[in-house]
Parts: C-alpha cells; structure tokens; sequence
C-alpha cells in the first residue's frame, strides 16, 4: 500500500473545517508533495457536524475512497464528542489535537483514549482567533498546532503559502491576524 | 478558490480545474443551470465572465432542458458552446441530447457523475452518464482532477473534427473528483489557445451566404441516412481520439490513449472499472502483486464510442475479468460496462470468463478492500475456470 499520512478534521458547518484541510494540502504541495484534500459532504446546515480529509505522500496519491483510520485527528468543536466517532479506525499511536480551554489530561479522558502511545493536545483555537482575527475561526490555530506536534508541515511553509496564496484574496489585516493566529497557535499547544 | 500555482503544480479541486479550463478555452457560449456536483463550475465561471476574464456569454436559463435547448441554438449559430451538469440535470436535457447529436453539433459537457433519484442522492454513481449512453453523444471518463482537466480540451478537438461533429461529454465522479483538491499541472493560456484553435464552425445558421437548414423533417426515404452517417461519424471518434490523445502527449507529455491498462500485459486476472475507483484499484493490484497474484487493471477512458477490438485485445490473454460497474441498468443481467466488454469478447475463440459486480451506488464508498475483494473472485475463476456468481451487487 502507498504510505501516505491520513488527516481526518472534525468540526460543526462554519467552523472552517474544509477550508483547513485545504490550506493544509496546499502548503503541503508548496512543500512538494502530492496532496488530496476532500470534504464528507452530508444534509448541509448550520452547525451541523463536518468532517474533511487529507491525504498527503511522497509519491502520487491514487487511492480515491474515504480515510478510515486517520493518525491525525483535529476536532475544532468539542461538543461533538459523543455525537460522532471522533477516534473511529485511529490507530494506537494517533495524535489528537482539540479546540478547548481544558488540558490534555482531561480530554483523554473525554475522548477515551486509552492508548498510552496515542497523543493528546488542546490547545484554546476560538479564544485564539477572536483576539487574532476577531472572530471565531478555530481552523486557523489548529494548522499552527498541526505544524508544532507532527512532521506533516513546517510553520513557515503555511505561513508562506497563506501570505502568497490568499494576499488576493484577503486584505493585509486579515492575512496579518490569521498569520498570527498560525503563530500562536503553533507556540500555545500543549499536550501529554 | 483561488488558484494558488507553485512550480508548475497546482491543488485544484476538479471543479474549479474544469472552471478553469473553459476559461482557457473561452467559449462563445455557454448556457448554464448550476446543479450539485457540479455547481462549482458554473460559479466559478461566472466568476470569469463577470470579471471579464473571457469573451463568453454566459445564458442563464431555467432548466436544464432550456440549457441545452440554448446550446443547441448558439451551436447551430455557428458557436463554440460549453456547458455543465450532473444526475437530474443530465435527465432533463435528454431529449435535446438527441437533437444535439442529431443536428451534429459539437457541443462540450462537463458531467459531474452523480445518482439519479429516487431516493434523493447527490453523491456519486454513473447512472446519469450511462443512461446517456446511447445519446450520440462521445463520452470521455477520468480518474483525476488532472485527467478532467486534460480531457476537457482533447473533447473540443475530438468534437470538433471534420470527420466527427458530434457533441461530448466529459464525466469525472461528483464529490470524489468534482470536490476534491489534487496536484494538477495547468497548461499555459497560449498553448491552450493553439491547442483548441479558432472555432471555425463547418456549417452555421448566420451564415446568410450559404443558408442550410438544421432540424429538417426526414421521412422514411433519409431519416436512416441521417443516422447511418452519424453512426459512422461516431465510429470515425475513436480514430480521431487517437490522433488527438497523441498530438495532446506530444506537446504537454501527458500520455491518454482509449484506455488505461495496468500491469496487464501479463495478468491473468483483472478488473475493468470506470474513473476514480480505477485508481484505489491499483492499490489494491499492487498489493496483490506483491503476493505473487498475477493481477491487472484496465479503465476505459473513451466509452462512446466504445473500442472494442482494441479493448478485446486487451483482455484477451487473461483468464477472468470482473467488470465493475457503478451503475445498474436494471436489465437483470449486469451493468452497462459489463454488457460491453462481455459482448467485445465474444467473437474470441477462447475468451476469459466474465462476471458483473455493481458496486458504489449513491457514493457508497469502495475501499482497497473491496478491490481486493473482487479480485480474489476473479482469481478463484482463472484458477478453476468456472464463476461461481455471474452477477451480484459488492459494496452493500
């Protein structure tokens, strides 16, 4: 099978959730790599609970079906634990990285993660990206997050690829916040 | 979405890549109805025309039947006209797919593959494609975003031949190719422009000096004259297909013949299969491979017309096939793919067994897995020569 590292995002409509597996296969095709970014499309409305994914390898990516067993799992919304299968077909060394202004100890709890070799981060993305950008855009934070506690993408590559990619896009403010939003992020994580 | 180009690769979903590749082409016209899957590409076009970024005009009808009536129009006008759909929307434009195959005209769709209700579904299956499949239309299916994209422009030159001028039809699987973001290499503007070249229209309705008539009444006496020239011009595709398919690897080194075949040449066993499942296929073939299983794969790529001495040649050698499909045709005996390649086998003196596996209905999600699944009933009957089950639904 093609190695390829497997990330599954988590999060309620307008949360933001495609958009970061998104700029996540971006940065990581800046990066050089083969890249799939897709979301799981449902009923859409407000609030409802979201899931996207990525696929990201050295070689090119053929496989075409859904990710079952993510390593990485970021969940922007905690309020889906219990509502959805947010460790579903994670393997035993899974990181997990949440939105919440509890610890990591208390959200292995939550989670029931039992796999001592399984890792646990929290990190505040919504308290983060109010004060940053001004409104609540967890996804944000969690890619900073994503960039200190794994291998997948340096900092500065989603840096780079949000200030050349969305410069058009977006005025100087808003680049500026989500730039530090990344920062923040990537420096507040804190996990066991 | 904006497109984000870095060292001549690019993360594109397929939809916007198909928005951007009509910006390329920049068409005169292009009536739409936007639907889901395939609603990106109209909203993304409509992006470049309101921006100015291309010449086209872009109707904005009704329905989708008023969307192919007005392509029929412009077509007939003298136009280069493309559009886009999906499922319900395809279905509505069915009786004027005839009438645009019948009146020749080389009109491009983009369908994004997705069910036909009911049950209500927006995801992903063949049923709307294939029920057009005897439409006069050409259709072309791709694996990937950048397949898509490539095949987009191959479709207008493919359509627009002298010795073609039949409408086309380019599909890619809705969600799992419209909605997902792969690496795609573009093609530059220019290269684009002399690919596709000047529309010069072979017969146009403004063309006051040399009036003809489009939609004549034909009665007994030239009505199957009609058809057995629009029979021939559709055999006349494939060869076009060809030439154009290499001209296209020629000059942008991506290479696309009828189908693709993978490690076949000396497989004893394989799966025929449609689009993006091919490519979970293949993982699945490696896998097997590894095991010493003399596995393969080989994916159609031009369905309409459908190649069937070439693909007979393909397959002949192998022992079993499994023709999945992703679509049922409600005949009680297998999808259309099956129907094709079991029917392009049977003139072989020894010919592989054959057995139909439907599978995927509504975007139900075919894993590696079920490949593997498939292809160890294959193997079974290369190994025994006999099939167990000619005929079942997998992935339920």
């Amino acid at each position: 099978m093609v190695t390829s590292i497997e990330v599954r995002w988590h999060g309620r409509a307008q949360q933001g959730m495609v958009t970061a597996a998104k700029v996540l296969a971006e940065a990581c095709l800046l990066s050089g790599k083969f890249v799939q970014a897709f979301p799981e499309f449902g009923p859409e409305r407000m609030g409802a609970p979201v899931r996207a994914y990525n696929r990201i390898s050295d070689e090119p990516i053929r496989m075409h079906c859904q990710v079952t067993d993510p390593k990485f799992v970021l969940i922007a919304d905690p309020t889906l634990i219990g509502v959805v299968g947010l460790t579903d077909g994670c393997p035993l060394d899974a990181v997990f990285i949440i939105n919440t202004s509890k610890s990591a100890k208390e959200m292995r709890v939550a989670l029931g993660v039992k796999s001592g070799g399984a890792k646990v981060y929290t990190l505040n993305a919504t308290q983060i990206s109010i004060e940053t950008i001004g409104r609540s855009m967890p996804n944000t934070p969690m890619l900073g997050a994503l960039a200190k506690v794994t291998a997948i993408v340096p900092l500065d590559a989603l840096i780079k690829n949000f200030k050349e990619g969305y410069s058009k896009k977006y005025s100087e403010k808003v680049i500026a916040g989500n730039v530090t939003a990344m920062n923040r992020g990537y420096n507040e994580v804190k996990g066991e | 979405m904006a497109i984000t180009g870095t060292k001549g690769a690019t993360g594109l979903t397929g939809n916007t890549a198909i928005a951007y590749a009509m910006k390329q082409i920049n068409p005169d016209v292009a009536p739409v109805y936007p639907i889901t899957p395939s609603t990106g590409i109209v909203e993304d076009f409509s992006s470049y025309v309101a921006d100015g970024a291309v010449d086209t005009e872009l109707i904005t009808v009704e329905s989708e039947h008023s969307a192919m009536s007005a392509c029929i129009g412009a077509c007939a006008a003298g136009a280069r006209v493309m559009t886009a759909t999906s499922s319900q929307g395809l279905a509505l434009m069915w009786e004027m797919l005839y009438i645009a195959s019948g009146m020749r005209l080389p009109i491009v769709l983009t369908d994004v593959n997705r069910a036909l209700s009911a049950p209500i579904n927006i995801h992903c299956d063949h049923s709307d494609s294939m029920g057009a499949r005897d439409s006069g239309w050409i259709q072309i299916y791709s694996e990937t975003v950048q397949e898509a994209y490539d095949n987009l422009f191959m479709a207008v030159r493919i359509a627009e031949h002298e010795h073609v001028l039949l409408p086309a039809m380019v599909c890619m699987d809705g969600f799992i190719t419209s909605h997902a973001i792969e690496n795609i290499n573009l093609i530059g503007d220019d290269s684009v422009r002399e690919f596709v070249g000047e529309y010069k229209p072979a017969h146009s309705l403004l063309d006051t000096g040399n009036p003809i008539t489009y939609g004549a009444m034909t009665l007994p006496d030239t009505y199957i004259t009609f058809k057995h020239q629009q029979s021939k011009a559709m055999a006349a595709a494939k060869d076009v297909a060809v030439e154009i398919s290499a001209e296209f690897g020629r000059k942008f080194g991506r290479n696309y013949g009828l189908f693709d075949a993978y490690r076949l040449a000396d497989a004893e066993a394989a799966i025929v299969i449609l689009n993006s499942a091919a490519g979970t296929s293949k993982v699945a073939v490696d896998e097997l491979r590894k095991q010493g299983k003399k596995v393969g794969l080989l994916r159609p790529r031009l369905f309409r017309p459908f190649p069937f001495e070439e693909i007979t040649g393909a397959l002949k050698h192998l022992k079993a096939v499994a023709v999945l499909d992703r679509v049922d045709s409600m005949n009680a005996f297998g999808g259309p793919l099956f129907n094709e390649v079991r029917s392009a086998l049977y003139d072989l003196e020894k010919r592989p067994k054959v057995m139909s596996r439907i599978y995927g209905l509504g975007g139900r999600d075919y894993k590696v897995a079920d490949a593997v699944g498939a292809f160890e009933e294959v193997l079974k009957a290369a190994a025994t020569g006999r099939v167990e089950t000619l005929q079942k639904y997998i992935t339920l």
